[in-house]
């Protein structure tokens, strides 16, 4: 997910000698589009096609038959049960990103100043729930914080009594936790290794205490490391579908399995679509406003990539 | 004073280390109990889970869909993302960046969209609950991570090599055959295993193009988990664990040759 600069490596110029050079390519340079037709027609058939056909449908298929126009947008906009499911989802988003940040940054943090063996063994406890299914994950959660797992029955031996967790938010929030954690601790991991740690040695010696170097110099620098991250849990969590499902209760329940409900037991497709819109709309604003705070932070630093 | 301040963060990150990785590994000694019951831990053991696993045709029949779906998604993706790579490393204009930005667009989109736009079309095209809407609907999705391992590959690769290729007399294809595709290989396979894990651990959009005899290994997985809770669900975890992690082995394996063979 934090590849999306992986081509903008080779400076132009280069890259511009470069194919002038190489007299005889298997492809010339303006038939480089050409290769990518198929990729790209499979991407517009399977992919694009539907989603436009869908926001299509958003404004023309209606569960009453003399509504017309927007008129799904405005059910969404304006039904309170609604209203109250999209404001669950963005606090179960937010307490799910803060969560991931409290526990995520120590722990990134941790990664950077421990020795090679540490380092690996800590690295790999992040990347191994990274490839394992979501489903045997959540899965797990729900035996973990189920009637007779050893949470409840933890909280019951603390003298909490009978406590029901799964079918909470607070169940749904802890296995999102778990399952997005490796997504904000990877991305900082990457920008916490870019810190010069000379620099908070030198504000020491310039009388700083340990506590006010790492306030006024470690953390400013470690923030577009945290804003990515969080963007990219955020995001993710929004539209999360299978850990609310398990977790959680039809009674609680998130905007994905609101719009699935719509879909697939309602066939209100119009209703659907209009809800995806709306989901797509954030995520995209989120993740165009993610980048925007991680470049202005990345500029004011000057930590940018030549910097380094 | 530092010393006891980094034991303590220490301690903290061993906690979450374990909070990362044990809830995961629960599923495995749940495969293993004697009880039909979900007690944790498991009052004694047994392989019968496992048996039942073996002997039931809803699980069987899942399994091997998924991999077969996975196989045809490898060669489609792989072959489909590379092509894509080519254009966006190698060709030059203003096209690079809509294109990159395309190619990876199913990575960004929520897979509830994703799953819903499809699973409408796919009704319409009859491709509902077929094998050959599986194989199209997962290697959408995993299209972008075959296009990111092989780009950066493909960045890597040092075109003094195939330009020295060409002036010694071979020509552009056996350039390509015999210079750029072995420098590019361990991209591409990379990519082909993220491509395979990606399609066997797909879910929100076969949920929609499953039908009632024809649902991948998630779907089956999620149904039973929704609807019963037998150890066989905790068997057939175990059983997917195992797999993807013989196959994140493998492509740490070939990473590391890869970068022994470098230097």
């Amino acid at each position: 997910m934090t590849g999306h600069d992986a081509y903008r490596g080779l400076p132009g110029d280069e890259r511009k000698t470069m194919t002038t050079r190489g007299a005889r390519d298997l492809v010339r340079p303006l038939r480089w589009p050409l290769v990518a037709a198929l990729p790209v027609g499979l991407l517009v058939l399977t992919f694009a096609y539907p989603i436009a056909l869908m926001f299509a449908r958003s404004l023309t298929d209606f569960v009453h038959p003399d509504d017309a126009g927007l008129a799904n947008y405005e059910w969404f906009l304006t039904t309170p049960a609604q209203i109250t499911i999209l404001q669950r989802t963005v606090t179960a988003s937010l307490l799910v990103t803060g969560l991931c940040a409290l526990i995520g940054f120590p722990y990134a943090y941790l990664m950077t100043v421990v020795g090679f063996r540490w380092r690996m063994l800590l690295l790999g406890a992040v990347l191994m729930p990274f490839w394992t299914s979501l489903i045997v994950r959540t899965y797990s959660w729900l035996i973990l914080l189920g009637d007779s797992g050893p949470v409840t029955g933890a909280l019951r031996s603390l003298g909490f009594g009978e406590v029901r967790l799964v079918g909470t938010t607070s169940a749904v929030v802890i296995g999102m936790t778990q399952v997005l954690l490796p997504f904000f601790i990877l991305p900082l991991y990457a920008r916490l290794l870019q810190i010069d740690r000379a620099l908070l040695r030198a504000a020491q010696i310039h009388g700083a205490s340990p506590a006010t170097a790492f306030r006024t110099i470690y953390l400013p620098l470690a923030t577009p490391g945290i804003t990515s991250g969080a963007t990219i849990v955020f995001i993710v969590s929004l539209g999360f579908y299978f850990t609310p499902a398990l977790l959680g209760s039809p009674q609680n329940s998130l905007l994905s399995q609101q719009i699935v409900e719509q879909v697939s037991r309602l066939l209100a497709f119009g209703r659907g679509g209009a809800m995806a819109l709306v989901l797509l709309v954030l995520t995209l604003a989120l993740l165009g406003l993610g980048a925007l705070l991680t470049r202005r932070f990345t500029k004011a630093l000057g930590i940018g990539s030549e910097a380094r | 004073m530092r010393e006891p301040r980094r034991l303590a963060l220490k301690a903290f990150c061993v906690l979450v280390a374990v909070l990362l990785v044990a809830p995961t590994l629960v599923v495995i000694p749940m495969a293993f109990t004697s009880s039909r019951t979900f007690r944790f831990p498991p009052p004694g053991l047994s392989t019968r889970w496992f048996g039942e696993l073996f002997a039931d045709p809803a699980w069987m029949d899942s399994f091997v869909l998924s991999l077969k779906v996975g196989g045809v998604v490898v060669l489609l993706a792989t072959s489909l993302g590379t092509m894509a790579a080519f254009a966006l490393v190698r060709g030059t204009g203003w096209w690079r960046a809509p294109l990159n930005g395309f190619l990876l667009a199913p990575m960004i989109v929520p897979g509830v969209i994703t799953a819903i736009a499809i699973y409408y079309v796919f009704l319409q095209w009859h491709l509902s609950s077929t094998f050959l809407g599986f194989v199209l609907a997962h290697t959408v999705v995993a299209l972008p991570f075959v296009v990111l391992t092989v780009g950066t590959s493909l960045q890597g690769v040092d075109r003094r090599l195939e330009r020295a290729s060409t002036s010694l007399g071979a020509g552009p294809a056996a350039t390509f055959l015999h210079v750029t595709l072995p420098l590019i290989a361990p991209g591409m396979v990379t990519g082909a295993l993220f491509a395979f894990l990606i399609s066997f651990d797909e879910a929100i959009i076969s949920l929609f193009l499953s039908g009632p005899f024809n649902r991948t290994l998630p779907v089956q997985l999620y149904q039973s988990v929704s609807t019963t809770l037998t150890p066989t669900i905790a068997a057939a975890s175990t059983l997917i664990i195992t797999l993807s992690s013989a196959i994140l082995l493998l492509s740490a394996v070939i990473a590391s040759r890869r970068r022994t063979k470098h230097v």
